[in-house]
């Protein structure tokens, strides 16, 4: 579903002494099927932003339009409960979500609310958990007798049972160790390319925003900083420093090996494999003009 | 969601009310309470009323926040306010509106235990606006200070309501992360019958006490891997200490007291 935000402004709590603008004026397109990061620092508006897609919050300023759904201000959408099969999230720490007897319960809880079969449920949970990598002996044990990484991938099965055409995460892999984080990650990349997902990443790792996202929308301060494809967002080293965040490591790598070296290297995306052979070839290459 | 929770909020700032040693706002409070029920004279209520609204203005608390403070209450002063009307039949009667005659003492009446809320209401809502929730809690610690004679777990006492006004915040903050989780998982809290909405309040419910019991579990831990026990040979942060204010306090109120028996009809 294409999705745009069109001078959206948030303004919590306002008039009061508390009055917080979250976003301002905040305006993005996002095509059907791109797979989008969402970097910015605490407080940039990042979980504001997000939780204008599903009707969680509705703007106070400027319109929302995710595929056919519009949210105004000030205008009620009867449309709510549709757009929000439509649209799964994954908060952050989601495994706090849990509440059923049994883990299939649990995954098969938004189904249920959306009024999907008995059976289509089966079908989904099962597909869901093979995603997730759940072990199908858990489905039927509490799923708060499981380990914290076990009920993370539950939690995140009850979101892709929904059969979401959009899928908005928000920071799904904090506090998981780095090979669950990979495997998580490369979970939701798989399923992006494989259900033509739109999905949006709110994350802080700059490695996942390049690795995984063809567009790049960076927050500041409730306004859009920066917005471009990853390779074009992490040129611009000066302009991320100064909002203090960072380019990945293997873009900082290059720029230092090309400016020690006074060589033409340039981060296309390579692998670090590609790297090293390019690499090599410069430096076998100059040795041989001694 | 905490826009209409304006009771126990307290508000920051640097007046004479806030500086106030926390003992002996709560202590003026009590008093104060029990001398309201003594006037029944017009000037009595007058001295009273100045002492409430002298007190708020001098804690520049912005007047708004101290009507939105009453609002909760409003229902049950409107309503004694009628009742007195309806009941009671002394004195002479001063209107009739289809047959159903006002009294004037009912009026008086009325209009006296409105105003008595309101002052209480005021005056409390006074304390909990101008000290923090520690201040509060270390206060209770030391009045109830003699309890400790009798064995009554008083510093246990004022742990519990410290860790517990803690909480309440982290608590609604929680809640909402989770009824919006449960949101996006298509429950609708809002709508429905009412069976339908209590049925949705279930997943909201059980995360919410699974994460209580895992933090008071943690924060136990967390008390006892720093040594902590109870109020035996403890000391304090922040003592408190009664300034020159505070007896500035206590002689206005003295006054108050005498210029009420004296003004009483």
């Amino acid at each position: 579903m294409d999705i745009s935000f069109d001078k959206v402004s948030y303004t919590y709590q306002p008039n009061t002494p508390f009055e917080h603008r979250a976003l301002d004026e905040v305006s993005f397109r996002i095509n059907s099927g791109s797979y989008v990061a969402v970097i910015g620092h605490t407080g940039s508006g990042k979980s504001t932003l997000i939780q204008h897609l599903n009707g969680l919050l509705q703007p106070t300023s400027g319109e929302v339009k995710v595929g056919e759904y519009h949210l105004k201000a000030n205008e009620k959408n009867k449309q709510l409960r549709k757009l929000r099969e439509q649209v799964g999230v994954v908060f952050q720490y989601p495994e706090h979500q849990l509440f059923e007897e049994t883990v299939a319960k649990d995954i098969a809880f938004g189904p249920q609310n959306f009024g999907v079969p008995q059976e289509e449920i089966h079908r989904r949970t099962r597909e869901a958990v093979k995603a997730t990598q759940i072990h199908e002996d858990l489905l039927e044990r509490s799923p708060f007798d499981l380990s914290g990484g076990q009920m993370r991938r539950v939690a995140i099965s009850g979101v892709l049972a929904m059969n979401p055409q959009v899928l908005v995460l928000d920071e799904p892999t904090a506090g998981l160790d780095p090979n669950g984080q990979k495997e998580i990650m490369d979970m939701f990349h798989r399923l992006h390319k494989d259900k033509q997902l739109t999905t949006i990443l709110v994350t802080h790792s700059m490695e996942d925003a390049l690795a995984y996202a063809d567009h790049i929308v960076i927050l500041n301060q409730g306004k859009v900083y920066m917005e471009s494809a990853p390779l074009e967002i992490f040129k611009q080293q000066q302009a991320l420093e100064d909002v203090q965040l960072d380019v990945p490591e293997v873009i900082q790598f290059v720029t230092k090996v090309r400016d020690q070296l006074g060589v033409e290297l340039e981060y296309t995306g390579q692998s670090i494999a590609e790297l090293a052979k390019e690499l090599t070839r410069i430096v076998k290459g100059d040795r041989v003009y001694e | 969601m905490s826009n209409s929770m304006i009771i126990g909020q307290y508000i920051p700032g640097d007046s004479f009310v806030h500086r106030l040693d926390p003992r002996s706002k709560i202590a003026i409070i009590f008093f104060f309470v029990i001398i309201v029920f003594f006037a029944n004279s017009v000037m009595s209520y007058g001295l009273l009323a100045l002492f409430a609204i002298g007190s708020a203005a001098t804690s520049r608390i912005p007047l708004s926040y101290i009507m939105k403070g009453l609002k909760p209450v409003w229902f049950l002063v409107i309503f004694t306010f009628l009742l007195h009307l309806i009941v009671t039949k002394q004195g002479e009667v001063l209107v009739s509106i289809l047959g159903w005659e006002i009294y004037e003492e009912g009026l008086i009446q009325g209009a006296a235990i409105s105003l008595r809320f309101f002052l209480l209401i005021m005056v409390t809502s006074l304390l909990t606006f101008t000290t923090t929730p520690i201040e509060i809690t270390d206060a209770i610690e030391e009045l109830l200070g003699p309890l400790k004679k009798v064995n009554f777990p008083v510093h246990e006492l004022a742990l519990m309501m410290s860790i517990s006004l803690r909480f309440i915040p982290t608590l609604m903050q929680e809640t909402e992360k989770i009824s919006k989780a449960q949101a996006s998982r298509g429950v609708d809290f809002r709508t429905g019958s009412f069976k339908d909405r209590v049925k949705a309040v279930i997943p909201l419910l059980v995360p919410l006490f699974v994460s209580a019991f895992k933090r008071a579990e943690e924060l136990a831990m967390a008390m006892e891997a720093r040594g902590y026990q109870g109020g035996e040979g403890r000391t304090k942060l922040r003592e408190l200490h009664l300034g020159k204010t505070d007896v500035y306090l206590y002689i206005l109120f003295i006054l108050l007291v005498i210029g009420l028996f004296l003004t009483r009809s």
